[in-house]
């Protein structure tokens, strides 16, 4: 009995679970390495398969272009500031949630989590009404604000999971020892918290740097990188320039993805 | 003198469950003082309340004779030893020992060298470029204890500080702490459940129960003369007979604690010693510690005394068979008068 089931553990899954495995991660992964090969025909007008040729010279014909670059910097600029306010207001806001229990901590808990869960439309549709009733223009710093509203929740999220982590005993022993509350954050709490704020960041960059609904709603003129491919859809000319830097973006995106999933693997020791 | 300490009326409460009843309480500078009581009992608030980490609803904190009910712990002069240690992971053993003086603005040369001084005062000067996580918890233990001492505090409190340590190493820590303890001659603060460690350690004990103070002797005190029955049977271990049968036994309507070690079997027949207190049972069992025997009789008409024999003293143990008749003589001074609950 024992020995049997041994025998059968040692074999591993079956050939069909193997196999919807094999065509899950196809189905998942296929659509993006199409776009990559795209990115490389030689064929600008229709998508045909498989392609014509291979070329390098979309590349080049997407670094000649100033709208890719201002759209590019302009996705940075944002994604960079959007992060930058969520880092400085997730952490605030993990920091006063995490321990001490308050009357109504538990509903402001969730509604600083809520907002994850609203469709983009929505969370679009009330920053415009909001914006304009404040009576500001859709602008850059909008934009800003309204990619901060949901890069806020991730780093949110991530902090507060490791302050949970944290013993007491650590902010209690340093305050023993003579530190005020900065002074404990800044050589207790923060080195505890470094890698999920860098976790939580780069996954709030990422976000940011793709998200298209909310930028819809929130920009003006601007034309924010998702921007510039729902526009370019319908150009007809230099197709695979669209691919090109669609495969920028996805090595863009990547890195820090990767970089995030790294850090926090659950087998880390905190903090060494 | 003024105190090192001092709590007046000292109350705190979390949510409906009353952690510290108003409490009052002396210690007296270069003492070893020891908060003892079950879980629960309100020595660790009490010790909180000293540190600084929590806040008394009612009365106040006196450290040295100055009011610091409204101070926070960064202002006080007192340093803690913590039951979890609370090292520093990210931090070296030597970085842990300075944090104390970094944040008071001391240069790295000075910390490093006092850092040493107090690493070699607990014996781990070797040590200082470890991590915590490479040390085991005898030396963590130690390294909390360097790190606590390094700010020269008037006062030094230690929660449960040989919780975490197996027997051997807890003995040997329980007298090396008492050693630091008059060599450094610094109030030092401990909160214990084992009745053991504060009755070999400290000059003085406060028996918690129920968020009281059940009464605050030496140990000789508390274990020669205790109070309650609580105190009689936390302390050591008692025989409390209840009142009704104790004016049985003795004509006076009183509850009495006499200790298993004081009470003698007497084989039935044999007279007493003059003017012994008497009772008759049936031996219901006996359980051997190697030094002595524990045996468990069950009074006629009454409750189960324990009696503690010495190996020595004892008459050849063949005699005493479960469920035999024996007789119990205990001198009337040995019983212990307790106020009534």
């Amino acid at each position: 009995m024992r020995s049997e089931r041994r025998r059968r553990d040692w074999n591993g899954p079956s050939t069909g679970a193997k196999l919807a495995a094999a065509l899950g991660l196809l189905f998942l992964h296929a659509p993006v390495w199409v776009i990559v090969l795209y990115a490389f025909t030689t064929e600008d007008r229709t998508y045909r398969f498989p392609p014509p040729g291979l070329t390098l010279r979309w590349f080049e014909v997407a670094f000649a272009r100033p709208d890719i670059w201002a759209a590019m910097k302009l996705s940075l600029q944002v994604a960079g500031l959007a992060t930058l306010a969520a880092l400085v207001l997730g952490t605030l806001a993990a920091l006063a949630l995490a321990k001490r229990p308050f009357r109504g901590k538990d509903q402001i808990t969730l509604l600083f989590v809520l907002p994850i869960a609203l469709p983009g439309i929505l969370t679009g549709l009330a920053l415009l009404t909001g914006i304009r009733k404040a009576g500001f223009e859709p602008g850059f710093w909008t934009i800003v604000a309204g990619h901060a509203t949901f890069c806020l929740v991730i780093v949110y999220n991530n902090v507060i999971a490791r302050l949970r982590r944290l013993p007491d005993s650590w902010v209690e022993a340093s305050m023993d020892l003579g530190a005020d509350g900065f002074q404990t954050f800044r050589h207790v709490v923060l080195p505890q918290i470094a890698t999920a704020l860098l976790a939580g960041g780069m996954l709030a960059f990422a976000l940011s740097f793709d998200e298209i609904i909310v930028t819809l709603f929130t920009a003006g003129h601007e034309e924010t990188l998702p921007i510039w491919f729902y526009n370019e859809l319908f150009r007809p000319r230099e197709r695979p320039v669209t691919n090109v830097v669609a495969v920028i973006v996805i090595l863009v995106t990547l890195v820090p993805i990767l970089l995030a999933y790294w850090l926090t693997r659950p087998d880390e020791h905190a903090g060494s | 003198m003024t105190a090192a300490i001092e709590l007046r009326a000292a109350s705190r409460a979390f949510g409906t469950v009353v952690a510290l009843d108003s409490i009052s309480l002396a210690v007296a500078p270069g003492e070893f003082f020891a908060l003892l009581g079950p879980s629960g009992s309100g020595k660790t608030t009490c010790l909180r309340l000293i540190a600084g980490f929590d806040r008394a609803d009612s009365g106040e904190v006196l450290l040295g004779g100055v009011d610091v009910t409204d101070v926070p712990p960064f202002d006080r002069n007192v340093n803690t030893v913590f039951q979890d240690y609370a090292l520093f992971p990210h931090m070296s053993v030597a970085e842990n020992v300075a944090y104390g003086l970094k944040v008071r603005g001391v240069n790295a040369a000075e910390r490093r060298r006092r850092a040493g001084e107090m690493l070699e005062l607990v014996r781990l000067g070797a040590y200082g470029d470890r991590r915590p996580a490479q040390l085991s918890g005898g030396q963590r233990q130690r390294v909390a204890l360097a790190r606590a001492l390094i700010n020269q505090p008037h006062v030094l409190l230690l929660d449960e500080p040989l919780g975490a340590l197996d027997l051997k190493l807890r003995e040997e820590m329980q007298a090396e702490l008492k050693a630091l303890q008059q060599r450094l001659g610094i109030t030092f603060v401990f909160v214990t459940h084992d009745q053991g460690e504060a009755l070999s350690m400290a000059d003085r004990v406060a028996v918690f129960s129920q968020g009281r103070i059940e009464q605050l002797d030496t140990p000789r005190a508390l274990y020669n003369r205790p109070r309650t029955a609580f105190v009689a049977s936390f302390v050591g271990s008692a025989n409390v007979v209840e009142d009704a049968f104790a004016e049985r036994l003795t004509g006076r309507r009183q509850a009495f604690a006499i200790r298993p070690e004081l009470v003698e079997i007497v084989a039935a027949g044999d007279a007493a010693p003059e003017g012994a207190v008497r009772c008759e049972g049936t031996l219901e069992d006996v359980l051997y510690h190697g030094a002595s025997s524990r045996c468990h009789v069950r009074v006629d008409g009454g409750p189960v005394l324990a009696v503690a024999r010495a190996e020595t003293a004892a008459p050849p143990g063949a005699e005493l068979r479960q469920g035999a008749r024996v007789s119990l003589a205990w001198r009337p001074e040995h019983a212990v008068m307790l106020e009534a609950q």
